[in-house]
């Protein structure tokens, strides 16, 4: 192939993208169990790990920028790297948002939960499987496939609005609670903006594959 | 930078006549790598190859000062043996320069005027290897005996670089090397280049800033016979030190 070199280099560009977003995956799961167990161990570690996230995006989008200056993609080429450029923002804000969960962990200090966690697994799957599938669809460009993936973003959507009426009714019913039900809001809010993220991912591979930048769906939040 | 350089000159300086083409040029050139020489016309690039295998030598009037270190040795000491430092620093040129003779006798042609090898057998080994480095061979293996000049210009300039290639060098010093060719050949001799990096010392002069992006690991500026900037290629063309590189590189003069 004509300029192999380069075709590797984006390649490769394409395998630490995917790394990324593994990496991602495995820390906004960490991160919910350990809210689950209330492991301040556990959380910590997790937002210590954010700062490999942060050093990957920086190192990722300036192999990105390095490409564009030195070897003048045009075309899908050009496309991916843009794509790869906004996914990887995206994945390093999903790194914040695990971060975040570690500290709401934290912040719980020697209390307890103020119930188990009902909503928040499922909306953690629901979001991670949307992120996972997003990545799919950029590794085997399927616009189809991303545009179904943004769909399922109401669905997050719909599960937080019930966690957000089930901890405002236990607010109402005992005040006491409100701090610690506003934490697992919080919570909750973090997991759905994950979903969002995802849906952007989904977004950059429909621009990748058809050249059109499009706002596929627009959450409620 | 690398620490230990393959080429370094100190305070180079050379004259035309009363003319100064090069003024005060220290630069380390690290080994293994690409290096790309960069600046407007006249602005002393070549002239700087040149001076890495004594070329300059040929030019009457041509007086250089200054050090050129090459493994520990002033390759300007007049004791130097230029024909061996010519074996060890090839050069390839803006034209391919193939001779009227058949492809094999173009290979054959260095290894005899250095005396390098007399067993055909060895001969055929060394020309094979050379074609294969530089993707001929697959190609041309059943027509040695053909006219070099009966090649397309990028095949010939492919064989020039093997004819470098087989007299074993440490350092390959490329003029201009694709302003003969057709952009698709030009992406593709790059692509060489990248693949003989692993192995060889590259260092290439060219008018063509956006192939000193695409293909060096090192860019160095010159202007008026000076070496302004010199970084790794990244480096220069992301976030260069010096307005002059700025404004070169953006087009904004050149």
């Amino acid at each position: 192939m004509l300029r192999e070199g380069f075709h590797n280099q984006i390649k490769e560009l394409e395998r630490d993208v995917l790394h990324m977003g593994q990496f991602v995956i495995e820390a906004v799961n960490r991160s919910v169990k350990a809210l689950g167990e209330l492991d301040a161990k556990q959380a910590k570690r997790v937002m210590d790990e954010d700062a490999q996230v942060n050093k990957q995006r920086w190192d990722l989008e300036d192999k990105c920028v390095d490409l564009i200056a030195r070897q003048q993609p045009v075309a899908s080429d050009l496309r991916e790297i843009i794509a790869m450029l906004s996914i990887v923002r995206d994945l390093e804000r999903i790194g914040d948002y695990a971060e975040g969960i570690g500290k709401i962990v934290l912040l719980h200090g020697d209390q307890p939960l103020v119930r188990p966690l009902i909503y928040l697994p499922e909306m953690t799957e629901k979001a991670l499987s949307m992120l996972r599938r997003s990545l799919d669809a950029f590794v085997n460009r399927d616009a189809g496939q991303a545009q179904q993936i943004c769909l399922e973003d109401d669905e997050v959507d719909r599960l937080y609005d019930q966690a957000y009426h089930d901890l405002l009714q236990h607010m109402i019913e005992d005040p006491s609670l409100i701090t610690r039900a506003t934490y697992l809001i919080w919570a909750a809010h973090n997991i759905e903006r994950i979903a969002d993220r995802a849906t952007n991912i989904a977004e950059s591979v429909v621009y990748l594959v058809t050249g059109t930048p499009t706002e596929l769906n627009v959450s409620r939040y | 930078m690398e620490s230990d350089p393959k080429i370094e000159t100190i305070d180079l300086n050379l004259y035309y006549g009363s003319f100064r083409a090069l003024t005060d040029v220290n630069i380390r050139i690290p080994g293994r790598s690409v290096t790309a020489i960069i600046g407007p016309s006249g602005c002393g690039k070549s002239t700087l190859l040149r001076c890495f295998n004594r070329m300059n030598d040929l030019i009457e009037h041509a007086d250089v000062r200054g050090r050129i270190m090459i493994e520990g040795r002033n390759i300007l000491d007049r004791d130097m043996d230029v024909v061996a430092l010519r074996r060890k620093i090839g050069m390839v040129f803006q034209r391919p320069n193939v001779f009227s003779l058949s492809i094999y006798n173009n290979l054959k042609f260095g290894l005899r005027i250095h005396r390098m090898m007399a067993k055909k057998a060895d001969i055929m080994s060394a020309i094979q290897d050379g074609l294969e480095h530089v993707g001929l061979w697959d190609d041309l293996k059943d027509r040695l005996d053909a006219n070099a000049q009966s090649l397309t210009l990028e095949q010939q300039q492919r064989l020039c670089i093997a004819r470098v290639l087989i007299l074993r060098p440490d350092i390959i010093l490329l003029d201009e090397p694709c302003s003969a060719l057709d952009p698709v050949s030009t992406l593709r001799i790059e692509e060489l280049l990248r693949v003989l990096c692993a192995e060889y010392t590259l260092v290439i002069v060219t008018h063509n800033m956006q192939q000193a992006a695409r293909c060096s690991d090192y860019t160095a500026l010159m202007y008026l016979g000076q070496l302004i900037e010199f970084g790794q290629t990244h480096q220069i063309f992301m976030n260069p030190k010096e307005k002059l590189t700025e404004d070169y590189i953006r087009g904004s003069f050149g």
